[in-house]
């Protein structure tokens, strides 16, 4: 292994970060590097908007009767708070942001296959915001993330098309990010880095980017249909004018579904990375790891109609879905199985990385036995369209997506910007949102199941103390999102210099300086080793905090 | 049925349960026997191939259970019993219009009887709803253009929460009411306190007004098929294919006429969309259900079976 | 850092111009597979109605140009004969001849477009432009047999026409500019038999735009023709 002739305590004079100051340096950016920053800066705006929303609509629900807003009002802020979250914060998260910056660098290539692609994909980015910024502050929309017709086309007096036209757009920054992936990914391998000694989280993206790639494009078509229907009036989804509101649903969630396979892939590629590392051992079961990723992808475009069990479908048609819908619970089993064999025999830190990693196991094992649940028939018919669902859905997207990102960006902070954060504010909020999620949410699955249907802007009376419950834990919950925005920018300044590899972490990534220079290595690595070669790197401690 | 689903939902809880503690134990018991501590280095472990196939096979066979399980209630929540009244609802935004086959009408509250099985034959005049009755753990989505069925049968008196589940716009979450099911005796009270003409008769009515009975004649052949036991036979079309006569098959025979032309006839029915109303569409339909033996769907009182003892606490919905 | 001599096409971030090559092709190749999806969805949504509604969508079908579809169906196969020479000639480092048939091609998805003018134009003279104005009254010629159709299922026919001719005019305008621009920057000699990428893959792009009318042809054009 190269070893960096750079001092462990300080950090290299010519990085990636100060090689250019220049504002255009930023904005024309070619590097994935910066480029990943440029997302992560949008990126959590977009999440604290889509934030702010969740609270109005917690604010709202702390009473049964609709008197914070107007029931148009709390239309439009579920609505814009599902968009937000789902287009603008969850599909790209943890692809764009951390897969950007560490793609190249753990593969040993120099940025990406595309890079003034990657650059064009934030921009489509910004586009899509601002147009949906635009969309919002014109007077909103209000036909619920899922824009079902006919109340999409013909119901609904807000501004659909331009959100549609804004979710499209950002399709697009989506597809190329993937696009950009697999071309990187079966190209620019470093010399001997085969593809069974790629790390999990390339082969998560990896998979993640066939999803991108093959799904977006129908919900692409899906807009444009609507937005045609909806402008010209013709009829392609609306019975008045001989269409079918069903087909409509089909096409939607043969991307949709896949889409939150999307959302969970990468972030469970970072689970592995942060298993291994403070385990330090290889991954228990490496290969069926790896290839589980790929048949969460195949199976994933299976099962699109388990959302449309009591939608009108046929009754065969549903049974085959239901089976069907079980098959992608195999492979994310088997994940979770592996992530728990790790640690046996393993030599087990409790670093925050980690401790976001066994938050993401606990969490993401409930969301996904609940989707268990409602994959089957008979259950489902009573608790679709309720707060089980929503709860059902938080808990694999937020107790699953958030918490592995969360658990990546402290883990590669010291890499992204040469500088720690301090351990022990990090652990406090990883404790507060482990609490605040689950009182935000377990209590919807009870709501759920005592029939609260979803988007309710009123309530009877006898679903209070629930929501009541529900809104506390919310609290607690921005709390613990807001530490790591505070601690973290304050770590810029005024945090420890990391060294190349303070975690004494295997991967490519961590052999190059800490921030890494623009082209990422000296020289390019040639790799005889497999992925977590645990056995042949000496533990490290964290350092000690070093004067500046 | 309730029941049905209650049980089954406690089955994956407590095998959820289980699996979720069995993770949470071992992940906890784990990490703190292998905490970091100096002088003990992990020990590299490649995997097993044997426990791979052991936990994909075991969670498979489990969750089997689940979805067959699942299916055969769901395949019982969607085949409504052959003798079930039936109950028109339309929806629109945002209430819920029922009428009775009696032809009582009701706005956002449905009155059953106990003991009787009750089939929901349902539209929307605008946009998708969904007809929600938590006590009960029915749902079906009721969708503009066709007709969506579910069926329930309430054993206890009561009220009981009607919700809309499919967000249909401003008052979505107003657009609420209640099941009402009472005592047999108490029922036929309150169906015979309101005027009403049965369902059929205004059908038969339509029928006549609108100028169905020009073609569709029941002494000669006319220009249009004799109806009389049409209703949920099969029916062969002027291209070859068969069809059962079924509600949705009536319902677009009157609205987009060219669609299915029956063999031997000429296509020359008038369609009547945006002529009739969906309630005078859904008479239009009973009275021809009303045309084939046996009686289905009518006034379901005389065909009541003895009134049940009384029920345990809990809700019992079959 | 010094600089071996080199293409000055060659990225930095490459290790070489094969490994740049071989990017660049799986890239379009996989942009192509996009294509499939998006437009795979109306096709879908063609194959559900035309299902059911088998006699309006032939008698809306009949009442297209079948001889201007055919013209354009001629106009495009031999578009991509012309980009597959210009491809040959890039790689044979003949400039002129590539722009030649770089131009052409232009010129072959120009005549295209023009006659999907006026093939819309004739849409709508005879009403058959969906929304307000929409006006059916055709039927369903089967073999003599005069079947009415629901206007309604017909509009649904030509709303699918539209948007599926459109959508593919749309992407036949962007190839059309993407060949110009090349044209441009072949004359300007950027190309050579050492670095032709650009050509190549734009065919690709083109190739697919073509199959895609191959495909709409029959589905829209040729319901139910007989002779």
């Amino acid at each position: 292994m190269a070893s960096t002739a750079i001092p462990a305590n300080q950090a290299p004079k010519l990085n990636y970060l100060n090689n250019g100051h220049s504002l255009k340096s930023w904005l024309l950016t070619t590097d994935h590097k910066r480029i990943a920053l440029l997302y992560l800066i949008s990126v959590t705006v977009f999440f604290f908007l889509g934030g702010f929303f969740a609270m109005l609509i917690r604010l709202e629900l702390l009473t049964p009767q609709g008197d914070l807003m107007q029931a148009d009002t709390y239309n439009k802020v579920f609505t814009m708070h599902g968009m937000i979250m789902v287009f603008f914060f969850l599909i790209p998260v943890v692809p764009a942001i951390l897969g950007n910056f560490l793609v190249p660098l753990m593969i040993g290539a120099k940025d990406l296959a595309f890079p003034r692609i990657n650059l064009l994909s934030w921009y489509l980015y910004i586009i899509a915001g601002t147009l949906f910024l635009h969309c919002m502050l014109t007077g909103g929309v209000d036909t619920g993330w899922t824009f079902y017709t006919p109340y999409s086309t013909a119901g609904s007096n807000t501004n659909v098309v331009e959100a549609g036209l804004a979710v499209f757009i950002a399709g697009f920054s989506s597809i190329f990010t993937g696009l950009n992936f697999i071309v990187t990914v079966h190209r620019m391998r470093a010399p001997g880095l085969t593809w069974d000694r790629l790390p999990l989280f390339i082969w998560a993206n990896y998979a993640t980017s066939l999803i991108m790639v093959l799904g977006t494009p129908v919900i692409a078509i899906t807009i444009v249909l609507v937005a045609v229907e909806r402008l010209f009036h013709l009829g392609i989804f609306d019975p008045r004018l001989g269409g079918d509101p069903l087909l409509f649903q089909h096409l939607f969630w043969f991307y949709s579904h896949p889409a939150v396979y999307i959302m969970i892939l990468p972030s469970m590629g970072v689970v592995s990375e942060l298993i291994a590392c403070f385990a330090r051992k290889r991954i228990f079961g490496y290969k069926f790891v790896a290839l589980s990723s790929i048949a969460i992808a195949v199976f994933g475009f299976l099962v699109w109609a388990h959302h449309m069990f009591v939608a009108g479908i046929s009754l065969y048609a549903a049974m085959v879905f239901s089976f069907l819908s079980f098959s992608v619970g195999v492979p994310s089993a088997v994940k979770v199985f592996n992530w728990t064999a790790t640690l046996y025999k393993g030599s087990i830190s409790y670093a925050t990385p980690m401790l976001y990693a066994f938050g993401f196991i606990g969490l993401f094992t409930i969301g996904g036995l609940t989707g268990l649940m409602l994959a089957t028939i008979g259950i489902d018919v009573h608790v679709t369209d309720t707060y089980f669902v929503v709860a059902h859905f938080h808990y694999v997207m937020v107790g699953g997506v958030l918490m592995g990102y969360l658990g990546g960006l402290h883990f590669w902070w010291p890499k992204i910007s040469g500088r720690m954060y301090p351990e022990g504010w990090a652990k406090l909020s990883a404790l507060l949102v482990f609490v605040g999620f689950n009182l935000t949410f377990f209590p919807q699955f009870i709501l759920g199941y005592v029939g609260m249907p979803r988007r309710y802007w009123q309530y009877p009376p006898e679903f209070q103390v629930l929501n009541v419950l529900s809104t506390a834990g919310a609290s607690v919950l921005a709390v613990g999102y807001l530490l790591p925005m505070i601690y973290l920018l304050w770590s810029l300044r005024y945090g420890p210099i990391a060294g190349a590899n303070p975690w004494g972490a295997a991967g490519l990534e961590w052999q190059t300086t800490s921030p890494p220079p623009t082209f990422n290595f000296d020289e390019t690595p040639v790799v005889t080793w497999e992925a977590y070669n645990y056995d042949e790197i000496p533990p490290k401690e964290v350092e000690a905090p070093v004067a500046r | 049925m309730a029941s049905q689903v209650d049980a089954l939902y406690i089955y994956l809880l407590l095998v959820s349960g289980v699996m979720t503690a069995l993770i949470f134990v071992a992940i906890t018991v784990l990490a703190i026997k292998y905490r970091r501590v100096p002088g003990r280095d992990a020990q590299p472990i490649e995997g097993s191939t044997l426990l791979e196939i052991a936990w994909s096979i075991i969670p498979l066979f489990v969750m089997m259970t689940f979805f067959i399980w699942g299916a055969v209630i769901y395949f019982k929540e969607r085949t409504p019993p052959a003798d079930s009244t039936e109950v028109y609802v339309v929806a629109k935004q945002w209430m819920w219009k029922i009428e009775h086959m009696e032809g009582q009408r009701e706005i956002n509250e449905l009155h059953v009887p106990t003991g009787q099985n009750i089939k929901l034959i349902m539209t929307s005049q605008d946009v998708i709803h969904s007809f929600f009755v938590p006590a009960f753990r029915i749902k079906q989505d009721v969708l503009p253009g066709r007709y969506t069925t579910a069926w329930f049968k309430a054993t206890k008196p009561g009220r009981y929460h009607l919700f809309c589940a499919e967000y249909c716009g401003t008052q979505h979450s107003g657009m609420g009411g209640d099941i009402v099911v009472m005592e047999p005796q108490d029922y036929a009270q309150w169906m015979a306190g309101g005027p009403s003409a049965p369902l059929q008769d205004t059908g038969k009515q339509l029928f006549t007004s609108l100028g169905c009975a020009t073609c569709h004649r029941f002494d000669v052949q006319g220009r249009g098929p004799n109806l009389t036991g049409v209703y949920s036979k099969p029916v062969l079309l002027e291209d070859g294919r068969m069809v059962i006569a079924d509600e949705n098959y009536v319902r677009e025979s009157i609205l987009n006429p060219t669609a299915k032309i029956v063999n031997g006839f000429k296509p020359v029915m008038p369609t009547f969309q945006g002529i009739v109303s969906d309630e005078q569409l859904n008479a239009l339909v009973a009275y021809v259900k009303s045309l084939s033996q046996p009686p289905t769907g009518t006034a379901g009182l005389q065909n009541q079976p003895a009134a049940s003892p009384a029920q345990p606490q809990n809700m019992q919905v079959q | 850092m010094e600089h071996e001599a080199h293409n000055p096409a060659l990225l930095h971030h490459f290790a070489d111009a094969q490994q740049q090559k071989n990017a660049a092709s799986l890239g379009m190749w996989l942009f192509l597979v996009t294509e499939i999806m998006f437009f795979g969805g109306m096709f879908c949504a063609y194959l559900v109605y035309r299902l059911a509604h088998f006699n309006a969508f032939a008698a809306g079908s009949q009442q297209l140009s079948i001889w201007m579809g055919a013209t354009n169906t001629a106009v495009l196969i031999v578009s991509s004969v012309t980009v597959v020479l210009a491809v040959k000639a890039a790689e044979a480092g003949r400039r002129k001849v590539l722009v030649g048939y770089l131009v052409v091609t232009v010129l072959l998805g120009m005549t295209f477009l023009t006659v999907k003018g006026f093939e819309y134009r004739e849409k709508f003279e005879k009403h058959h432009v969906p929304g307000a104005t929409f006006k059916f009254t055709n039927t369903f010629d089967d073999n003599g047999k005069q079947i009415p159709v629901n206007p309604k299922e017909a509009e649904l026919f030509f709303s699918l026409y539209f948007v599926m001719t459109g959508m593919h005019a749309l992407h036949m305008i962007i190839g059309c500019g993407l060949f110009s621009v090349l044209a441009v920057f072949a004359w300007k000699g950027h190309y050579s038999p050492g670095y032709f990428t650009p050509i190549e893959n734009a065919g690709l792009y083109w190739h697919l735009v073509d199959i895609i009318w191959i495909y709409l042809f029959p589905l829209l054009y040729l319901i139910s023709r007989h002779s």
